[in-house]
């Protein structure tokens, strides 16, 4: 699958009190949560942001608390993707259950300039800045996860197997 | 081959002898935990699944404790979903209003977990028990879906690093300030992944609520878990506790660890963490005149009862600052009682703070203290990300409990040898 989208940058440590406030947890609607993503970053979400769009941080993104909502927030504001230097542990666990695609590169996130415009292919960990026409590669995926991707993530393959 | 404490639970918990770290396993868990923010989205998920069933209805846990007693209509809503939840699969260990207390503050409290467990939770610090010898570490939602449904999930077996404290601690120094130092010395990323391993004489000696704040904060430094090797300290609190066999893991001693850091522990003085990051942190002598508006002191950091004696220490016979509210939290009915009969909440009355129900409350900026734009507050929580409790223009600085309640009294942030 490959994303196609201008780079919204962030910097390092952005944590999941600023993807999604605590103060909207009362509820799980992802419609609801998408209207508070990264409200903690930037004050509103950038204007002429559009359904596709990448975010590209620094390291340790998504650090903080284990809630699924803050990338649920991310995926149903309409981000395709998220690159970063590095993702917090149990972020990148929740992106893959629910389906929120990520890629893990060290100099995707340094050479990605805010406004570029990316190409991103999941099955390879291609990343090609359309801009600059640099391309990058990133951390490969554990086959295990690929296992997850595949069945359309983890309640799929859970349900796959108790059946 | 020789194998780290963590190492060791994983293994057994796989039903092999042997892992190593990057491992990919499939483990079964002793327990599986939610709370009324994650747990809603976990019920969804496993209706999906289509299993009718969990797998064990007394290996969940379910502890509305966010935003309860619930502060508005829709988180009203979400603790109702757990109830019922609770009540058609006959969870066991359900625990509401009056009965309730911070998830990490009374599991172990309860007795529902002990050392040598494997323990899973939809809540980044469910890493606490590691203070117990157990392995536990938080997931989100979808993960602990899968967990309830089949009582095993898939773990990456984690590098260990270890840290060594020697040395006897200063006065009004405890866990909650080793833990803020290490965090400061490796930051919010420097155990990425890994396994923290907090030993050495100083950590023999220290109480077991000492290691909880510690064990607490692992994942300030985005760590997967943090342990305490099990001793006699641990055998005390769990005896008369724990209801299932427990286990001793200890690691060998020529264990391998991706990183070994040795402390004085004597030299470490009281710590303050400034906004906006965990890895801020100073020491309090060095904090500069910083004016506040709140103090909280409470959380699944430091809201035992250690933490309630230490406050009351400082609080005893003084009064808060005209300028400061001072909320204190008790972590768990259990706490509440205990400080009630020591006599602590009177003093803490008196002083004049707001004593609470046990809940996160305003850890969060839930409810209970929620930050206006510009405000200041000292807590003895471990987060002070930007807007964790209230506006996004307030600030939130981490300390000790004696800490906190000296600055509740002098209106600025300060070592509670300041307070005459
Ligand atoms: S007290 Fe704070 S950190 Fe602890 S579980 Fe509650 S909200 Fe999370």
């Amino acid at each position: 699958m490959e994303f196609k989208g201008r780079a919204w940058k962030f910097g390092s440590d952005v944590d999941t009190d600023a993807i999604i406030p605590a103060r909207y947890l009362n509820t799980s609607d992802p419609a609801e949560l998408a209207e508070h993503c990264m409200e903690g970053a930037v004050p509103s979400f950038p204007p002429g942001f559009k359904n596709g769009d990448i975010f590209v941080a620094g390291k340790n993104f998504g650090c903080g608390s284990s809630r699924e909502h803050a990338p649920i927030a991310i995926k149903a504001a309409g981000v395709s993707c998220v690159i970063a230097r590095t993702f917090a542990r149990i972020f990148y666990r929740n992106a893959f259950n629910i389906g929120l695609p990520i890629f893990e590169s060290p100099e995707a996130a340094e050479d990605i300039r805010d406004g570029d415009e990316l190409a991103a292919e999941a099955g390879t960990g291609i990343i090609t800045n359309l801009t600059t026409g640099r391309i990058y590669k990133s951390v490969p995926v554990p086959p295990f996860m690929q296992e997850i991707i595949t069945a359309g993530g983890l309640i799929s393959h859970v349900s796959n197997r108790l059946k | 081959m020789p194998m780290t404490i963590t190492e060791k639970i994983l293994a057994a918990h796989a039903g092999t002898d042997q892992v190593v770290p990057g491992e990919l396993i499939n483990a079964k868990v002793d327990l599986v935990l939610g709370n009324d923010i994650t747990a809603p989205v976990a019920i969804k998920e496993f209706n999906k699944i289509g299993s009718a069933d969990v797998f064990d209805r007394e290996r969940i846990a379910l502890v509305p404790d966010h935003f309860t007693p619930n502060k508005d209509i829709k988180s009203a809503e979400q603790s109702k979903m757990i109830r019922e939840f609770a009540r058609e699969h006959q969870i066991v260990n359900y625990f509401d209003v009056g009965r309730m207390g911070i998830e990490h503050c009374l599991l172990p409290e309860q007795g529902l977990v002990g050392p040598g467990d494997l323990v899973i939770g939809a809540d980044s610090h469910t890493c606490t028990y590691g203070a117990l010898g157990a392995f536990s570490t938080g997931m989100g939602s979808t993960d602990i879906a899968a967990a309830m449904a089949l009582g095993y999930t898939w773990l990456k077996v984690p590098e260990s690093i270890k840290f060594v404290f020697e040395g006897e601690l200063k006065p009004w120094v405890g866990g909650k300030d080793l833990i803020l130092r290490i965090i400061g010395d490796i930051g919010v990323d420097g155990a990425l992944y890994k396994a923290l391993e907090f030993t050495g004489p100083t950590i023999e000696n220290l109480s077991m609520d000492g290691r909880f704040s510690m064990c607490n904060m692992a994942i300030e430094a985005g760590a997967k878990n943090g342990l305490v090797p099990p001793d006699e300290i641990t055998r005390a609190y769990v005896e008369g506790r724990y209801r299932r066999p427990y286990r001793f893991y200890q690691s060998d001693p020529d264990a391998e660890y991706a990183k070994v850091y040795k402390y004085d522990a004597s030299k470490i003085e009281p710590q303050v963490a400034f906004p906006h990051l965990p890895e801020n942190s100073r020491a309090v002598s060095e904090a500069g005149h910083v004016e506040i508006d709140q103090s909280v002191i409470g959380s699944c950091t430091n809201g035992r009862i250690e933490d309630m004696r230490e406050a009351a220490k400082v609080l005893k016979g003084k009064k808060v600052h005209r300028n400061v509210r001072l909320i204190i939290l008790p972590g768990t009915q259990d706490i509440y009682l205990q400080a009630l009969e020591a006599g602590l909440i009177e003093a803490f009355v008196r002083a004049g703070a707001a004593v609470s129900t046990p809940t996160c409350g305003p850890c969060l900026g839930g409810h209970m203290g929620v930050l206006a734009g510009g405000e200041r507050c000292i807590a003895t929580t471990n987060r002070n990300f930007v807007g964790r409790m209230g506006h996004i223009e307030s600030e939130v600085y981490l300390s000790n409990p004696a800490v906190a309640a000296a600055s509740a009294i002098l209106g600025r942030i300060a070592g509670p040898w300041e307070v005459k």
